[in-house]
């Protein structure tokens, strides 16, 4: 029978990561966010399916946590919002840099500095680009419906153990605060140990005879062993981009003028597009899933028909420039959104498209 | 009459071995490093135990980075300060397995002072051993939270000022206060005597993980020829005179 409830995107978050078999949570309370703790908390998952959650004394300390819970070839995540993922930052490059799986939810406030508690997409250099230091990429997932908060928890885990690599779920104060239906999947058992054991050869699980010691860490002394081993995290992440992208097209088989835009402002989009088609205007919109790996070529696979593309974003123009890099000035392609917190109606994008775009 | 050295080396004369989850690296360590020394006690202790197949270091930043080298356990290299919170996600996952974190006084008493206080806080059930020899040595000499007043440094060439700098820290004292801690102890390694006393202590530690106790603390008081600018003999010497009337040795809890 299938299982449907309402619910808050961090609810969601929350419950999903105890059904799909996650070992360890460690987090720290921040806005927007708060109720994936408090949620986890609630349900005492402990008793459920052993799953461990622990409040730690810092973002920092959060994601070393995590760092050695990943160790262990153990599914293990934490939660923050901006400046509480600025804080990860070291963790998260140390857990690139060990190819360690994890998942790390970032519930976008808006900044720079303490910002606001409201919504935004101004950390999209920040989760995609890097973020901390060295030539690293995340997995990036884009949800932007309460649905794929719950859907993206255990797809997020799914590709982190398949390339070995830190997964982010890239949502918003506004996924993770509204309330929708969600259809709950059932619950998945955590992996033994035994399994673990099997599945990830190189996990500190402890030395049995029978192997040698398995060491995790991202220090290599000899510059051209380390430039070796960057050479290999960049094969891994030519793969991902080959293998993974994910997006999602509404009305674009036929449009003259596209909309790019993920999570909360894709909402909004949509309606734009709804409200485009109404005056005659032939719009689409096309929606990253991933961000890392960016839908490059399905955004390549539209220019024979598009002549100009609006990339919609909760920020100052950020993912824009991979739209740029996609469209190589075939068309012209420009950016709207508000900033610091504020939402865009629908009514202002129809506006930006039509003053930006098709009448720029 | 000449001796041949295979009349010698035979089972019955065996007085002394190399532990067997001491690996066959040459140690990085300068000549007269007490990081060498605490390394073997480690590895020795985890074998005389029988835990080596259930046993996880957490390996720090700073002169001991490298120690997942020497000692046949799996290991864990953490962030410069974060072994305690490393060691809290193992432990906290594997609650059967015996989880020690290694650390220097810049890692444990600088920058890594709020992970080294919530996990002995909380009582996380782990060795932490805490190396100090008030300098940084891997950075090459500069001063460190546990520098003595006075004592010369690369970052206080003229001395630490306690105007300027603060005073140094006893970050052992520090944990010993927090009810999560089970055993808290400060050792050195500079003659037979105290290298006996301390693998003791060790050897309590690890072992206070089976009962479930908290966390075990052992701070080794040490020395760093290299930054200190003094041959290994004059190390011993200054700890002695300088280092041991601010840390004193001994047992400073043990419930």
């Amino acid at each position: 029978m299938r299982e449907i409830r309402l619910m808050k995107g961090n609810e969601a978050i929350a419950e999903a990561a105890i059904r799909c078999g996650v070992d360890g949570y460690f987090g720290y309370p921040i806005t927007p966010q708060s109720e994936i703790m408090e949620t986890l908390m609630l349900e005492k998952p402990w008793e459920k399916t052993g799953m461990v959650v622990l409040q730690a004394e810092s973002e920092i300390a959060s994601i070393n946590m995590v760092y050695g819970g990943a160790g262990c070839g153990k599914k293990v995540m934490t939660t923050s919002s901006s400046p509480g993922v600025s804080l990860m930052q070291e963790g998260i490059t140390y857990l690139a840099g060990a190819e360690l799986p994890c998942v790390v939810v970032n519930v976008v406030r808006g900044g720079p500095g303490l910002g606001t508690i409201q919504p935004a997409q101004s950390d999209y250099f920040q989760a995609v680009k890097g973020g901390g230091h060295g030539d690293y990429k995340l997995i990036v997932l884009a949800p932007s419906s309460v649905q794929e908060m719950a859907d993206f928890v255990e797809l997020a885990f799914d590709l982190a153990f398949k390339y070995r690599n830190p997964a982010m779920i890239l949502s918003d104060g506004m996924i993770g605060q509204m309330m929708e239906k969600v259809e709950m999947k059932p619950f998945t058992p955590r992996w033994t140990d035994e399994e673990i054991v099997q599945m990830h050869p190189w996990a500190t699980t402890g030395k049995p005879s029978s192997r040698e010691r398995n060491i995790i860490t991202s220090v290599e002394l000899d510059a051209n062993a380390f430039e070796r081993f960057n050479h290999k995290l960049q094969a891994k992440y030519k793969q991902i981009e080959e293998n993974e992208v994910r997006s999602e097209m509404f009305e674009c088989e036929d449009a003259d003028y596209l909309l790019v835009a993920y999570g909360s402002s894709a909402r909004i989009c949509q309606k734009a597009v709804q409200l485009l088609r109404a005056k005659g205007i032939k719009a689409g919109l096309l929606r990253p899933i991933t961000l890392f790996p960016f839908p490059t070529k399905e955004i390549q696979a539209l220019l024979g028909h598009v002549k100009g593309i609006l990339s919609v974003e909760l920020s100052a123009g950020q993912m824009v420039e991979d739209v740029r890099l996609a469209v190589e000035g075939k068309v012209k392609v420009e950016h709207f959104g508000r900033l610091g917190g504020v939402v865009h109606s629908p009514e202002e994008v129809v506006e930006a498209l039509q003053s930006k775009i098709i009448g720029g | 009459m000449s001796i041949d050295i295979k009349d010698i080396i035979k089972p019955e004369n065996l007085v002394y071995q190399k532990s067997r989850l001491l690996t066959d690296r040459v140690m990085h360590y300068c000549p007269g490093c007490t990081h060498g020394v605490v390394n073997r006690l480690i590895a020795e202790v985890i074998e005389e135990l029988g835990i080596q197949q259930d046993t996880i270091g957490v390996a720090p930043v700073g002169c001991s980075v490298l120690m997942y080298n020497y000692i046949e356990v799996d290991w864990h290299e953490a962030a410069h300060g974060r072994a305690p919170a490393v060691g809290t996600g193992i432990k906290r996952l594997l609650p059967n397995k015996y989880v020690f974190t290694y650390q220097g006084d810049g890692d444990l008493a600088a920058i890594g002072t709020a992970e080294t206080i919530h996990a002995c806080n909380r009582g996380e059930n782990m060795v932490m051993i805490f190396i100090n020899n008030g300098i940084y040595g891997m950075t090459g000499g500069q001063m460190a939270p546990t520098t003595l007043q006075g004592m010369k440094a690369s970052t206080c060439p003229f001395g630490r000022d306690v105007e300027r700098d603060g005073n140094p820290l006893r970050m052992t004292e520090i944990v010993a206060t927090l009810p999560g801690t089970c055993y808290v102890t400060r050792h050195a390694a500079h003659t037979a005597a105290a290298v006996r006393k301390l693998k003791k202590a060790l050897f309590k530690a690890f072992d206070n993980q089976k009962n479930n106790k908290g966390t075990s603390f052992v701070e080794v008081v040490s020395t760093c020829n290299s930054g200190w600018k003094m041959t290994p003999v004059q190390s011993n010497k200054w700890m002695e005179d300088n280092m041991f009337p601010f840390y004193p040795l001994g047992d400073i809890k043990d419930v």
